[in-house]
This record gives C-alpha cells, structure tokens and sequence, in this order.
C-alpha cells in the first residue's frame, strides 16, 4: 500500500461528505422540502471512492438511480448536487433532473439513472469513444445486484468483449434490489463476477465495505484495461444502511440486521480503525476532517434551502438545442 | 355497496378474480417483496400496495416475483398467454415500457393478427402512470397514448374504484392484450365499488356530467381536473359535457362525436406531450367528423412538448390543470 498521508486523509475526506450528504439528506427528507424519490447511498462508500480515486476528470463514469456517492467521488459540486435534489434553478442540471439524474459532464460524470440497467450499455460506448482518442481513458458502469438481471447489461459487457472496448463494469452487490434478495434474483451460483468471466471477461471480486480492498483491487483492475486488455468488471461485496428509497420501513430485513451492519460494516469505522492500527494517521486528523465536511454540508443545506426555485416560464427549454 | 378506494378495489379484484379462475397468475417486480431475504416473503405486496394478500392466498407459483428484467416479465407472460395461462404482468412504472417494448408491440400485439387468428393472447399488463409525485421524467410519463397507437393492444383508463373493478374483470375475462392504466395520484381516490360480479364493457365512455354548452373529454387523473373545472364554470352558467373515456382502445367515438353534435366546440385534456397524442387524435376525429358542427377549433390541454421535469414548480406548470381547462371552455365559447 503506497497511499500518501494526503490521500489518505482526501480519501476519508471523500467518504465523509458521501456519509454526511447523505445522513443530511435522511434527516431533510422529513420536514417534506424535498420532493420526489431519493436513494440514499450511505454505506456503500467505500465502493465508490474505492473505484474513483483511480481515475481522472477525463475518465468517464455512468451511474444509477442510487448515484448521489458515485457523483461525489467523481468530483461533482456538492453544494449544485444539494441544490438539485432541492430542485433549484441553479442546481446542477438546473431543478430539472433532481436526485435520479444529477450529471455533470465537466468532471466526466455521465449521468444518473432511474431506468435500471440502462447505464451500462452507456459505458461500452463511452469506452468506445475512449478507445478511438487513443488517450488511455475508461469508461466505467455502475450497476447494482439488481441491475445485474437486465438483458441490457447482459448485451453491453458482450459488446465490449467483442469490441475491446476499455469498459469497467462496477457491481456494487448490496443483497438487494428495492426489497427482493440478490440469493433470489440472480438465478447463478450468486456471484455476479462470474457472469462477467462467462462474457468472456476477466473478474475481480472486492470487500466493497473496506476501502483499502477496494481500492487496490482497482488498481490491478485498471493497470489490466489501461493496457489495451479490452473490459473488465469487479463484483463490490456492499452494504445499504437506509431503505431502498427513502420512506421505505425494510421489512425485507432480519431483526438486528441493520444495527450489525453499522456495527460490523461500517466502511468509514473500518478505515478509521485500519489507519490508526497502522498507525499511518493520526485520528484526530480524521476528526478535524469530519468537522470541516461538517461545515461544507451545513452550508450546501442551508444554501439549497435559500435558493430560488426555477421559472415555470422555462419548463420546456433545452430540448433541443435549436428546433 | 361497499366504499373503496382504487388500490383496494384492484387488490380485490384480482383476489376474486384469481379465486375463480386459477389460471389468472400474477408476476412482476416485488409483487410479493420479501423473496430471498432474511424478513421473508410479502414484506410489500407490491410497491403501491396492490398485490398484498395474494402470496398468501395463491402462493409462489401463481404469484411470482421477478427479478428486475422488464423484457423477460412482458415476454414471458406473452408466451404464458399462448400456453393458455392469464397473466396479469405489473411495470411498477409505466415509463419501462420502454425495457420491455418488442414483447409488447411486435410480440404481444401482434400474434393474433400474424397467426391468422389462430391464437387469443389474454395477458394484461398493469401499467402504473403518470406525473404529480416528482418523479421527474423517467419516472412520470403517460404512455397511453403511444401504446393506443399499437393495434392488438386494449388500453384501459379507470378514473374511479367501481371503474377499477369492472375494467380489470373485463380485462381478466377478455381474450386480448389489455394494457391496464392506474395512475399513482389515483390509488386514494374512494368511491362506491358494485358488489358481487361488476364488469364494465371497454369502449364505452362515461358521461361524467351534462352540460350542453362545451364538451371536454379526459381520461385517467384528467376527469378529476375536468370536473373540478365543470363545477367552476357551472357557477358562472357554462355547462360543459364531461366525458371520461375508460378506454382509448377501442374508443367510444359515438358518445365524443354526438357531444360534440350538440355543444359545437372541443376540449381534449391529455396528461402528455402534444405531439401525436391522444388529444391529437380526437381533435382529428372530430375535425374529419363533425366538422360542420364546430363553433371552434378543438383545444387540445397537453403538457409542452419537453419530457417531465423534476422540480416542483416545473412540475405543476408541465401538468394540464383545471385552470387551464377554465381557460380553455371560456376561450371557445369567447370565439367567434
Ligand atoms: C427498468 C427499471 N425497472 C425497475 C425499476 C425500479 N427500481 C428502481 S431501483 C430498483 C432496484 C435496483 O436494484 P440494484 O440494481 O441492486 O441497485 P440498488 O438499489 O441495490 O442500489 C428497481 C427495481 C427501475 N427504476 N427501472
């Protein structure tokens, strides 16, 4: 492991705002200001900054309905992406898309997704196009347990192989999608990193909980695709800590479960504990790090809330853009 | 007669439904809930709450969970049909119809015709639909229109919990495809539900109100948004002929057309886009005709020609509206 003191205080930096954007949004979302469906990502940070850290604004991601962490690994502003989901005129894609489609192109962030499966078509052509500017870019899919049953993501991950496009097909497997288990829903022996390996692709698998497993796996993942190896996919071992949506009572799971999960596979407590083990940190740094992402998320709120909302006069602009 | 409302008298009806015939199944998207977890089976009964009870009553081969794969339920309930089953398949959101497409329309549609009328395809498909939850523009369209366009598929609109039951039991009895609309601002809605077998015939529209000076026609959500605009005119005089269509295909021509005999001028309110809508097709019926009726040009009340946006004040705005529907009769009867 050769991360610096600074990326691993940026790292947990990451991490904290995914934690606290979204502990903030769960506590918002009850005085009823925020409309619409949201879909918390809170425990599954790890996956995302795990998988981001790697890459550039000139790499490409596509994410899912659950996108709010895949958005702040990438880079996405924080205080628009706040501003989004309170659907105001200057959020990110202007009160228009809300939670389900934050996107912001300028940090290589394609786009969120409420339609299931439909991202990882996406990212075989925007490997496609990586691999003609011949830049050593990737393209990256982020699909869930769920999403995993699409025929759609079935036909991408052939394509790539076919093509040897330089695309990187991220499951985050939660055990869920919406209230159904992944032991139900995927029909295999379970693991999804073995559908990747029958397309013909090679497969990594991850503790998508622990950032440091992740992380390097990553990194071999990546050195195998940014060497013209054509696609790749890894299969993220993850946790969700709230409902599927927010209102959701999860009477899917077991008594206790949730309480274990924070107890047991909390990324953010497992970090904490392997860097002062390590003695790589000290944790009163990480400490300074949650006060100050503190402060960023109590601006981001309060900003949103202060923000004007969009001018009806403009609902049916940007269509096209000259019609 | 028993009070209800929507969501309860679509739970009920497949409940009586599916107790008297056992080849009606249901399948779909956490229809159940639960399956393959710790908390165990029917933690939901659907995520609008309509399918509850049935696991427990018919169990897991006739009431199926799927994975999330709208292609393989939409096709797979197609070749159950052709088997001889009847299959009620569920798109938790209307808009993935776009998933599951082909199986609709070049499948589904179409095996009567292609086959030489050889074969029925009795599948329903219930559609869940529309805007006013924010669930901005994957999440929110009316694709009744498009899906009206298909021949081979009967689409279906009920607007009341008594529409409700006697729509689906036709649907569940029929031999033909029937796309079942419920829209999600509807499921609360309570009325008076007929007791014991209630089946409502599909293309016959209901005259909601009689008024005589304007006719408006609606479908789904809309009817509610018409008679709140009815009830409002009617305090200023104006009497408007309100119809709600239950069913675009087949489409009750006959009750529009002699409406609008009488009144001379049209309103149609469509919760979609303007373009190749259904309010665009029923101003072409009426213009082609009854065209010596008008007094006026049709109006058509649509959203704008943009998909649905997320934020609250877009939404309203994109949403046709009872004011808009004010506006509109008072325009009509101002034209001359
Ligand atoms: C095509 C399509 N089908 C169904 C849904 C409804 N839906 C939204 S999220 C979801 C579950 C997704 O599960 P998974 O891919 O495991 O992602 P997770 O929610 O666990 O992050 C479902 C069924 C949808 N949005 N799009």
């Amino acid at each position: 492991m050769q991360l610096s003191r600074e990326e691993l205080v940026g790292a947990y930096r990451r991490m904290a705002i995914i934690r606290q954007f979204e502990e903030r949004l769960h506590e918002e979302i009850k005085t009823g200001e925020i409309a619409g469906f949201t879909h918390l990502y809170c425990g599954q940070e790890a996956a995302a900054v795990g998988v981001c850290d790697h890459l550039t604004t000139e790499d490409l991601i596509v994410s899912t309905h659950r996108g709010h962490g895949h958005c702040i690994a990438k880079g996405c502003d924080v205080k628009g992406m706040m501003k989004e989901i309170y659907g105001r005129r200057d959020g990110l894609c202007k009160g228009r898309g809300g939670s389900m489609h934050i996107a912001d192109l300028s940090v290589g962030m394609l786009g969120a997704n409420g339609i299931v499966g439909a991202g990882a078509p996406q990212a075989v052509g925007a490997a496609i196009a990586a691999k003609l500017d011949g830049k050593g870019r990737v393209a990256i899919a982020f699909s869930g347990d769920g999403a995993c049953n699409q025929g759609t993501t079935f036909e991408a991950m052939n394509l790539a192989v076919v093509v040897k496009a330089p695309a990187i097909f991220v499951f985050e497997n939660n055990h869920y999608s919406e209230h159904t288990g992944v032991d139900y829903a995927v029909g295999t022996n379970k693991d999804i990193a073995s559908r990747a390996e029958a397309f013909g692709m090679k497969a990594w698998r991850a503790n998508g909980c622990d950032y440091f497993d992740t992380y390097e796996t990553m990194r071999d993942l990546l050195e195998y695709v940014r060497a013209g190896n054509g696609p790749a996919a890894i299969e993220l071992d993850t946790e969700r800590f709230y409902g599927h949506f927010e209102g959701d009572p999860q009477r899917y799971r077991a008594k206790g479960e949730l309480d274990r999960l924070r107890e047991e596979r909390d990324c953010l407590k497992a970090f904490r504990a392997r860097v002062g083990e390590a003695k790589l940190l000290d944790l009163q740094l990480l400490d300074d790090v949650d006060a100050e992402v503190a402060q960023l998320i109590e601006e981001a709120t309060s900003e949103a809330r202060a923000a004007p909302p969009p001018d009806p006069a403009h609902v049916a602009e940007d269509v096209y853009v000259d019609y | 007669m028993a009070v209800m409302n929507i969501r309860e008298a679509i739970n009920k009806t497949l409940m009586d439904e599916m107790e008297r015939d056992s080849n009606i199944i249901v399948l779909g998207e956490d229809v159940v809930g639960g399956a393959g977890t710790a908390g165990g089976q029917e933690a939901i009964g659907g995520i609008w709450g309509t399918t509850p009870g049935l696991f427990a009553k018919f169990g897991a081969d006739r009431v199926i969970d799927t994975p999330i794969s709208e292609s393989a339920i939409i096709g797979a309930a197609a070749g159950a049909a052709l088997a001889g089953k009847r299959p009620v398949a569920e798109l938790m959101f209307a808009d993935f119809v776009g998933v599951s497409l082909d199986q609709l329309w070049n499948q589904m549609a179409k095996f009567r015709y292609m086959f030489g009328g050889k074969t029925t395809c009795p599948a329903v498909v219930r559609l869940i639909y529309g805007a006013g939850m924010n669930a901005a523009a994957q999440h929110s369209q009316s694709v009744y229109a498009m899906l009206t366009s298909m021949p081979g598929l009967k689409v279906v609109l009920p607007a009341t919990p008594a529409d409700a039951k006697g729509l689906l039991t036709e649907a569940l009895r029929g031999d033909d495809p029937v796309m079942f609309f419920e829209h999600k601002a509807l499921y609360g809605v309570k009325g008076e539900v007929p007791d014991g077998e209630h089946r409502q015939r599909f293309g016959e529209a209901r005259m909601v109100r009689e008024g005589g000076d304007v006719t408006v026609v609606t479908c789904g959500r809309m009817v509610g948004f018409g008679e709140k605009a009815a009830d409002k005119l009617a305090a200023e005089g104006i009497g408007v002929d309100l119809i709600d269509l239950r069913t675009t295909s087949p489409l009750d021509e006959e009750a529009i057309l002699d409406s609008v005999e009488a009144t001379g001028r049209l309103v149609v309110v469509d919760e979609s886009p303007p373009r190749c809508s259904l309010a665009a097709d029923i101003a072409a019926i009426v213009a082609s005709k009854a065209f010596t009726s008008l007094k006026a040009p049709p109006a058509m009340i649509t959203g704008p020609h943009s998909p649905i946006p997320f934020a609250r004040e877009l939404e309203r705005a994109w949403v046709p509206s009872p004011q808009k529907i004010e506006d509109a009769v008072r325009q009509l009867l101002a034209f001359r």
